[in-house]
């Protein structure tokens, strides 16, 4: 299974550094979650973990090696990403866009072999899609799409998913679908899953490792309970919270407040 | 439900839709019989039996000479040029991922009209008309060429394309007719059935020209089959799932300019063919390129054949340029395509 680590990265758009000289390991088999306010970087560092966006300087190392040595389809068969409000093609369905995961292992003359087949049923039935193969995508609800998206980087076979806010959009209920389904992912088929979350409490439910990122770099990172303090959650957020174990889980709970003050 | 084959053969795989495949052969058979009667129609009129019979058997000399040598190359003119703009609009419109791009929107057809109209004023005296599609497909390299190079900013985005396209185009059509008002009135003439997009007068060696270009091209496309499809998807999924992006949408650009741009340099500027004619192939088939540009091609094929044969024999003995019946004959079946499918 590869890992991925970044080495002195710096990221910039233009001339304003985004990410500045950042040392990380993200561990390998474990949810990892990206959390940070708005415009903090953290969606440009996992687009650059993508192979994305080249650094200015340091490199994101995928199995040991620079990512930028490797080919586009070489990081596609190691690395699955899933941008956020991804646009399939006009009339597409789920089948065909699940296919599509197949891309990096196909060439001209092997364009629908034994094992795409297999794979793409395997993903389909791992995210409970078989029903609905043949539908449009245009025609799914929020919930569904969002796992139609999920089924095509599993269909891409790799042992590294990155996802960029993938409950954007979602309501309550389908974004624990989404969770619980990713979740499912990584205990049962050990795939190292990092992804954008911006709720904090289900990020901490759902994380075996968290990032803050603030100030051009990793603030803080480690186990959820490490990570999300009160005083994280102040200079990170500039927001005011008490943090307290979640009644059901145990994990992290935060309760933000504004000028209201409890008494 | 699509009805899916899968075709494996040692280190060949594909999934092929039979739905799709009938469609095609339905659409096939209908466009010979298009060829058919545009063959029998016309200022002289013919059963398609005896057409038939002078193609295949020999029959009055000069009948054959008007089947064979005045309707036969004209009418296969006529369905390559809407072929090759209809496969040019519909790789357009998935690398822009707007269903609105066409040769005309993007400066394909702008630049070879400006550059055909510029060559008709200031060149067909001194070097005669040969050369007209050499101008014509040159201005419609290079307008791409510059919107390409304008689009760029680390990559050229789908919409930065369009905007830069869009603005181009209408500076070149402002040439156009800058220089058309300052040329003489017989230069503008035929600069006007030109920019209108007609095929009267063709005889062979135009449509075996445009022919052997075109079948030049298909290796690349029956290559780039597989790709147009992931291209559609954001850049960055597409580029995530293993593709290199920005090659890709330069290769393409340069097939559709090329089909474009050797349809509108022996067919003239025929508008709308780009447009609606892969509409109506992706009406009628599913997603996948291959069987989207072959359905295209025929729709297209069958749209300008069917506007020439409006064109000369509607208003007889008037012989009309057949861009002006494209539009005529496609937007209702277009909308009734668009109607049908609400319900």
């Amino acid at each position: 299974m590869p890992s991925i680590a970044s080495r002195s990265l710096t990221l910039s758009y233009q001339r304003q550094v985004i990410i500045d000289e950042l040392d990380m390991q993200l561990p390998k088999g474990k949810i990892s979650v990206l959390i940070g306010s708005n415009g903090c970087g953290k969606s440009t560092l996992l687009k650059s973990f993508a192979r994305l966006l080249k650094p200015t300087h340091g490199s994101v190392i995928l199995d040991g090696v620079d990512i930028h040595q490797k080919s586009t389809a070489a990081v596609a068969r190691e690395l699955a990403i899933l941008p956020q409000m991804p646009s399939a093609p006009e009339g597409i369905s789920v089948r065909q866009l699940v296919s599509l995961g197949r891309y990096p292992y196909q060439s001209w003359m092997q364009q629908w072999s034994v094992e795409d087949e297999a794979m793409v049923k395997q993903a389909l039935a791992q995210t409970g899609l078989e029903i609905l193969a043949d539908r449009p995508v245009d025609a799914l609800s929020g919930g569904q799409r969002q796992r139609a998206w999920i089924a095509m980087t599993l269909a891409q076979d790799t042992g590294i998913v990155l996802l960029d806010e993938p409950t954007t959009f979602l309501d309550l209920a389908h974004q624990i679908e989404v969770l619980d389904l990713l979740r499912d992912l990584n205990r049962r088929e050990n795939k190292t899953i990092i992804m954008v979350l911006h709720d904090l409490n289900l990020a901490c439910r759902y994380a075996d490792h968290m990032v803050a990122v603030h100030e051009r770099t990793a603030f803080a990172q480690g186990r959820p309970e490490e990570v999300l303090t009160e005083s994280l959650v102040k200079t990170v957020f500039d927001l005011n919270c008490r943090i307290i174990p979640d009644p059901f889980f145990g994990t992290p709970m935060c309760i933000p407040f504004g000028r209201d003050v409890p008494q | 439900m699509d009805k899916l084959m899968t075709v494996r053969c040692g280190g060949f795989s594909r999934r092929i839709n039979l739905s799709t495949l009938l469609r095609l052969v339905l659409a096939l058979a209908l466009t010979l019989l298009v060829i058919l009667c545009s063959l029998s129609l016309g200022k002289v009129n013919l059963s398609p039996l005896a057409v038939l019979r002078i193609l295949f058997s020999s029959a009055d000399p000069s009948l054959t000479f008007i089947v064979e040598q005045l309707r036969f190359p004209r009418i296969f003119l006529a369905a390559l040029v809407g072929a090759a703009l209809s496969v040019s609009g519909l790789i357009l419109q998935s690398i822009i991922r707007n269903p609105l791009a066409s040769p005309d929107l993007l400066g394909i057809t702008s630049g070879a009209s400006a550059a055909a109209v510029l060559y008709l004023s200031f060149f067909s005296v001194a070097l005669g008309q040969q050369f007209l599609p050499v101008a014509a497909m040159l201005g419609a390299g290079l307008a791409t060429l510059a919107i390409y190079l304008l689009a760029w900013k680390q990559g050229a985005s789908p919409l930065r394309l369009v905007l830069i396209g869009v603005g181009v185009s209408a500076m070149l059509t402002a040439c156009t007719t800058f220089i058309l008002v300052f040329s003489p009135l017989t230069t503008t003439l035929s600069a006007y059935v030109w920019l209108t997009g007609s095929v009267y007068g063709a005889s062979w060696p135009e449509p075996l020209a445009l022919g052997g270009w075109l079948l030049g091209i298909c290796p690349l496309l029956v290559l780039l089959a597989r790709q147009v499809m992931v291209q559609q998807l954001d850049d960055s999924l597409a580029q995530g799932i293993g593709v290199r992006v920005q090659w890709l949408r330069a290769g393409l650009l340069l097939v559709s300019v090329a089909l474009a741009g050797a349809a509108i340099a022996w067919g003239g500027a025929i508008a709308f063919v780009g447009l609606i004619a892969p509409h109506i192939a992706k009406r009628l088939i599913g997603p996948g390129f291959g069987g989207q540009a072959a359905m295209a091609a025929l729709i297209g094929a069958t749209l300008v054949m069917l506007a020439d044969l409006a064109g000369r024999t509607l208003f007889l003995p008037l012989d009309l340029p057949a861009g002006i019946f494209v539009a005529v004959l496609g937007t209702p079946f277009f909308l009734y395509l668009l109607i049908k499918q609400r319900h």
